[in-house]
């Protein structure tokens, strides 16, 4: 079971989270210019790493906030925790 | 190779079962082949069976970094279906399903198909709609599917709560009698065996390390015992895609996902047909041993780590209680996870790539075990010929560029929710 360290909230169960996936992926800046293979690299290709993973979290049994995540997808170990804009906290002690 | 048959299990029990051969080779590499096949689970093992039966390419190793079907063809919970909508995925689940029909005689290997029946189950009127509208077009596709009242349902599993009150309440469900179940492991030792027969080298305890490449061309992969010279090479590595096909320089739009099943301890036959439902996110069916063999949903974060996390199998327990009350009395009895390749519109890739002679086999998500043998033909055919078969064209990585995927649920390109 993963302990998520809400950063409004404070340290919650998982279960009142809902995931929301990799948070690196950028929507092209120009949405009207952009080619099929922004678009295809922005909808479609993950770097899908094993190791660290920045992805999205939504408390949403909880303040319904978006919060950064960066956990390892090997040993699900939370490495930091953070909102979305704002830095990421290190998760201590572990 | 020692043809199995009655005569050869009568001589070999007078000899107390001790003369039994092996069941293939464990070669050294060669330090060069013309096609070299990375993963031996089903779908790789596959694949170089039919190079070799169907194209006549013999000089084959496939390499594995454990033991064969040591990934999720070993792990997972055998469900054997093509109840398919779209078109690009009915053809091809069919075809696999045609090719398990007759696959036992073809490898000389028992792999313990048992077409006892798939019924998805239907709790509201909107399922009825959408089973209805599933049936209709796998029955314009040519695939068995018949839609069962309430009452059908209750006769055919009685053990199922199909009255007023139930928590899920049960109106109907579409039911492939062609489906069912199949022996995990022994998909992958028949075909180890029956290619090995026709010379292909399997490799194992042998992890690829790195992908050699000169411009757009890969020459060669580099392994635990040394690098291989290939003239191609064809990645079927499930939840590793990402990484192994990193090591060629690609990015691909699979996400790693792990999924958990469980068993109970065995009982005496209560269930004889797999049972499913899209809406409690659930499955069940009961094993030969006797032990109730369930699953749900994946465990919804990105993972290469195979186990999973308490939520999912608490969810799985309770749809089980729900839905058969009187399971809840059985003991668990153990439960494993495997690392799902997650493709971005649910359906799988069996393609070129941007690379000339490099190929992948993934996007396999939760269902790549009743893909085996269709996947395998279909790689095969798609390494030997440098070009798709018409069935797996439309499974083809370029279908992200041009939009054109096959998305069975409208889900859009979130691989975790497929
Ligand atoms: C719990 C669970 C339940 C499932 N239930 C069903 C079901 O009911 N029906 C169904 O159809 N499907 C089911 N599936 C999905 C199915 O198991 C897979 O899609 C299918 O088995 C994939 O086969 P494969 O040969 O592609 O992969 P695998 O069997 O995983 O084989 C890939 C192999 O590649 C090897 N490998 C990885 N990296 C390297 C490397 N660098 N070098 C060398 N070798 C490497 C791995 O060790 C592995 O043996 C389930 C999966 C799980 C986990
Ligand atoms: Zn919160």
């Amino acid at each position: 079971m993963l302990l998520i360290r809400c950063p409004h909230c404070g340290p919650r169960n998982q279960d009142e989270f809902a995931y929301g996936g990799d948070a690196t992926v950028k929507r092209p800046a120009d949405p009207a210019s952009a080619s099929d293979s922004e678009w295809h690299a922005y909808i479609y290709v993950r770097d899908n790493p094993r190791g660290p993973h920045e992805e999205l979290w939504h408390h949403a049994a909880g303040c319904r906030r978006w919060i950064r995540v960066r956990r390892d997808t090997l040993s699900h170990r939370i490495l930091a925790t953070g909102p979305v804009h704002g830095p990421l906290a290190e998760e201590e002690g572990r | 190779m020692v043809k199995y048959s009655i005569f050869s299990l009568l001589r070999n029990a007078v000899s107390n079962h001790e003369n039994w051969p092996e069941a293939w080779r464990s070669p050294t590499p060669k330090p060069a082949y013309d096609v070299v096949i990375i993963g031996g689970g089903g779908h790789g093992l596959a694949t170089a069976y039919y190079l070799a039966k169907e194209h006549g390419i013999t000089n084959v190793a496939v390499i594995e970094k454990g033991y064969l079907g040591g990934g999720n063809t070993g792990r997972n919970t055998t469900i054997v279906r093509s109840n398919y909508i779209l078109e690009a995925n009915a053809h091809f689940y069919e075809f696999s399903l045609k090719l398990w029909e007759g696959l036992s005689a073809d490898l000389n290997f028992n792999v313990m198909l048992s077409q006892r029946g798939v019924l998805n189950l239907a709790h509201t009127d909107a399922d009825i709609d959408a089973h209805s509208r599933r049936g209709n077009a796998m029955r314009l596709n040519g695939i068995d599917a018949e839609f069962l009242n309430r009452e059908q349902v209750k006769a055919f599993v009685p053990l199922l709560d199909c009255s007023e009150n139930a928590r899920y309440p049960i109106m109907g469900g579409l039911l492939q009698r062609r489906g069912g179940t199949a022996r995990h492991d022994a998909v992958a030792w028949g075909y180890a065996r029956a290619a090995d027969a026709r010379g292909v080298d399997i490799i194992q305890n042998c992890a690829v390390t790195g992908i050699r490449r000169e411009g757009r061309r890969v020459v060669g992969v580099e392994t635990e015992r040394g690098f291989i010279a290939a003239k191609k090479v064809g990645i079927a590595v499930a939840g590793n895609s990402g990484v192994v096909a990193g090591m060629a320089g690609l990015r691909l739009p699979i996400e790693t996902h792990v999924l958990q099943a469980l068993v109970s301890e065995p009982v005496k036959p209560v269930l004889d047909c797999v049972v499913t439902s899209g809406a409690v996110h659930f499955y069940i069916s009961q094993s030969d041993k006797g032990e109730l063999v369930m699953g749900g949903d994946l465990d919804f974060c990105n993972s290469y780590a195979q186990r999973g996390n308490f939520p999912a199998i608490e969810h799985v327990i309770r749809s089980a209680v729900a839905l058969f009350p009187s399971f809840s009395r059985l003991r668990m009895l153990r439960l494993w996870a495997g690392i799902m390749d997650m493709s971005m519109d649910g359906s799988p890739i069996i393609s070129k790539t941007p690379l000339d002679n490099f190929y992948v086999n993934c996007g396999w998500c939760y269902g790549g075990f009743k893909a085996t043998p269709g996947s395998g033909w279909m790689f095969a055919y798609t390494i030997a010929k440098d070009e798709p078969h018409p069935i797996n064209a439309p499974l083809s990585l370029d279908r992200y560029i041009s939009g054109r995927v096959y998305d069975e649920k409208g889900q859009g390109p979130t691989p975790w929710a497929h």
